[in-house]
């Protein structure tokens, strides 16, 4: 079996163990859809079918559920996933032209990944973190009180990573 | 039990963790271990203290001293010359914390503290809210031993209704009718849900809770659950909160441990136990049938009600749902009693309200003040005013649902009823301040963006119509508005207001009909003169140069990418109107600031 398949395997156990936690409680499907996408990165059609199987629930439904919520994503996401806050509050403090630099700093739209899978550039929600307004997110990092400038140097830095 | 000389309380709110407080806990840590005074000064790691703007926050005491943008050099300051010299270091001290011969005054007397009541938030930034003896320490679980011991469901729901507490999360439905409604109810099984689900922009009054005092929610719940006659609750959480739910996650386990959750609590016949439910980003499961759709993993669309959920609830079982901040309020209402409540607040407002408080004001943060407490007090006074010296224009409450509220209304005493009669709502307590610069067109097209994208898609009113009032929005603020749009947008909006099947969409036209109501004359200049006044509205803005200021030093027709810029020598320079295509390079150049947009 090749690296790959062996990698898959390892994670379909980890999501075959949370769903046996899960099943006989009531209303398991968004848990379960959670630490899927939490170990696979996103909910491909193939682990849908397999939580479809396992949780006995129509995978039209599962799909239906995994393309409401914006948090779901049914494809991968960039290695560095950048989230420009669009709250109100950000927003009054320019978090637009924010987003505008970052846009055209890493030529991408709003939802894309760029082609070497390094970024992805999401407008989230309110972070709450209204006091550093405005700011954005790479993975678990917060920048605040940003500047348009600022944003090239802050992009450089994971390029070069 | 080890008693300290000191402690420092480091925030770990959202604000300050994301400015690096944690890392500043580490750094106060070390540092007392190479004085050896590790065992006479404790690092605690507090909830929100409310000051985010001036974060990350350090406060020692038995001093109170109030240090703000603490840095992680100056954390070695702090170590060296107060808690082992016992020097504070006073130029890193809050400047509204000391008076004018440098003494430190105490809290309440700090201009952003003078005029709160704290309630919901009494123990945040004030205890460990990973640590349950601290909260047990201020009376915490003190309420649910009461009612468990000696008070009857009857009895609880009795002292909810006198205290005229109403319901946090936006539509102030006496909490009291709601816990009798659920506990009349029919029904061999019963469940208490929080709604956690903290979706507008600008609002983290309920994460700070959460994050600052969790018990609080815990105990509230579990004395739910003995009223109402339910054994089984569910908090559902935004997932977007992380620290929030490891809070949460962690004060669960304890109170397991501690026998406060699980069968037979506090060696009564009472069973009660929470699980958590993450959601996945979808505004509309704030509403409450949609939150409990969601919670039974269905897409989180509205049912219509009736039945409510008081009858027909979660996995179609009578449920008691409440917002975060209402549970909060619940355990003091028990030990202090009705009479205490019905003190605070207006007639029919009780008790106080969580603000989130951001935008263009001076002292971003969260703020807690009593029902009938002016805008004005909480803008100027608590808030500090506008920076920079700029006019205020509106204060917008209620996120996507509320409405923006001009400067003559400023004086409107905050309540329920006052902001629905002024075209706004309380909604959850987001409160964001523009100034000249923000456009009302603009804002209220952000806010429409918003409840286009989150739709659910189930009725057509909301569906439909929310998208063709964007349209218009978008109209107008492209400079291609026509008489008779606002007349179009206005009808629009009522009738999406009637027709809505839930919450989102009765309420998604108010930011529009409210800025149409108090700003007609600005949405009538981008319509009539083509105009942006306050310079937003990108296809309406002319950049111009002004003649008094230019020097004629050329830099700005050597950016400008289309040579729409000429001039001479000792003559102002002109913009050619036509050519221009607004890249906004020459403002930017101009090292005199002769250039401005209009």
């Amino acid at each position: 079996m090749s690296a790959i398949d062996l990698e898959n395997q390892e994670k379909f156990q980890q999501l075959q163990k949370v769903i046996d936690e899960w099943k006989d409680k009531e209303g398991p499907l968004m848990p379960v859809l959670h630490s899927a996408q939490e170990i696979f990165g996103c909910l491909s059609l193939d682990v849908q079918k397999y939580i479809s199987k396992e949780l006995d629930i129509p995978v039209s439904d599962i799909y239906g559920v995994a393309t409401f919520y914006s948090q779901f994503t049914l494809k991968p996401k960039g290695k560095y996933r950048i989230g420009v806050c669009m709250g109100t509050a950000c927003y009054v403090k320019g978090a637009q032209a924010i987003l505008d630099e970052l846009k055209k700093v890493l030529d991408l739209e709003v939802g894309e990944t760029s082609d070497d899978g390094l970024f992805t550039l999401d407008a989230t929600r309110c972070l709450g973190a209204c006091g550093l307004a405005p700011i954005m997110m790479i993975n678990d990092d917060v920048y605040g009180r940003l500047k348009p400038e600022d944003v090239k140097g802050i992009i450089d830095k994971y390029r070069d990573k | 039990m080890e008693l300290y000389r000191s402690h420092v309380l480091v925030c770990g709110g959202t604000g300050c963790h994301s400015s690096g407080s944690a890392d500043l806990i580490e750094h106060f840590n070390r540092d007392l271990k190479k004085y050896g005074i590790e065992k006479e000064v404790k690092v605690v790691q507090t909830g929100c203290f409310g000051l985010c703007e001036v974060g990350p926050v350090v406060i020692v005491y038995p001093e109170g001293a109030f240090y703000s943008r603490v840095k992680d050099e100056d954390v070695t300051e702090i170590v060296s010359e107060h808690l082992v010299k016992g020097r504070i270091v006073k130029h890193l001290l809050y400047h509204d914390s000391v008076d004018g011969d440098h003494e430190i005054k105490s809290l309440d007397e700090v201009p952003f503290y003078q005029k709160q009541m704290r309630v919901a938030l009494r123990n945040c930034g004030v205890i460990n809210p990973e640590n349950i003896d601290e909260y047990i320490a201020f009376d915490g679980y003190m309420a649910l031993g009461k009612v468990l011991t000696e008070m009857t469901p009857e009895d609880v729901i009795d002292i909810l209704k006198e205290s005229g507490l109403r319901g946090r999360g936006g539509a102030g439905f006496p909490a009291g009718l709601k816990w009798e409604f659920t506990y009349k109810a029919q029904g061999d099984k019963k469940f208490v849900a929080c709604n956690a689900d903290e979706g507008d922009p600008g609002a983290f009054m309920d994460r700070s809770i959460l994050e600052g005092d969790p018990h609080s929610v815990i105990e509230a719940m579990t004395i739910a659950g003995y009223t109402v006659g339910a054994d089984q609750g569910y908090i559902y959480v935004r997932a977007e909160y992380p620290i929030a739910v490891e809070r949460l996650t962690k004060a669960i386990a304890q109170a397991r441990e501690y026998g406060l959750l699980g069968k037979n609590i506090l060696g009564t016949d009472f069973s009660f136990d929470l699980e958590l439910r993450l959601g996945a980003g979808a505004f509309v499961c704030g509403e409450e049938t949609a939150l409990m759709a969601s919670i039974e993993g269905d897409r989180g669309e509205p049912r219509p009600r009736p039945p409510f959920p008081a009858v027909k609830g979660l996995f179609g079982k009578p449920t008691l749902l409440n917002n975060v901040e209402t549970y909060a309020n619940i355990p003091q209402i028990i030990l202090k009693g009705p009479k205490w409540f019905q003190g605070i607040g207006t007639e029919r407002s009780k008790g106080t309200k969580v603000f989130a408080l951001g935008g263009k004001i001076n002292n971003t943060g969260l703020v807690e003040v009593p029902m009938g407490t002016t805008l004005r007090e909480i803008i100027y006074e608590i808030g500090g005013g506008i920076p920079e010296g700029k006019t205020f224009k509106a204060a917008q409450t209620g996120g996507p649902s509320g409405g923006c509220i001009p400067a003559e209304h400023l004086d409107t005493p905050i309540d329920y009823d006052s902001l629905t009669a002024i075209g706004s709502m309380m909604g959850s307590g987001g409160l964001i301040v523009m100034d000249e610069d923000n456009c009302m067109v603009d804002i209220a097209r952000f806010f429409l963006e918003f409840t286009v994208e989150e739709s659910c898609g189930k009725c057509p009113p909301c569906r439909i119509g929310t998208k063709r009032m964007l349209d218009l929005l978008n109209k107008i603020a492209e400079g291609k508005g026509e008489e008779g749009d606002l007349e179009k947008l206005e009808e629009l909006g009522e009738g999406i207001k009637i027709a809505s099947l839930c919450g989102l969409g009765q309420s998604a036209p108010n930011p529009v009909l409210s800025t149409i109501k108090y700003f007609r004359e600005e949405y009538e200049e981008h319509i009539r003169d083509k105009k942006c006044r306050a310079g937003v509205c990108q296809a309406l803005l002319q950049y111009i140069i002004i003649e008094d200021k230019c020097r004629s030093c050329g830099l700005c027709a050597r950016v400008c990418p289309v040579n729409a810029i000429s001039g001479q020598k000792k003559q102002p320079y002109v913009i050619d109107q036509d050519s221009c295509i607004k890249c906004g390079a020459c403002m930017e150049r101009c090292p005199f600031d002769a250039i401005v947009k209009r």
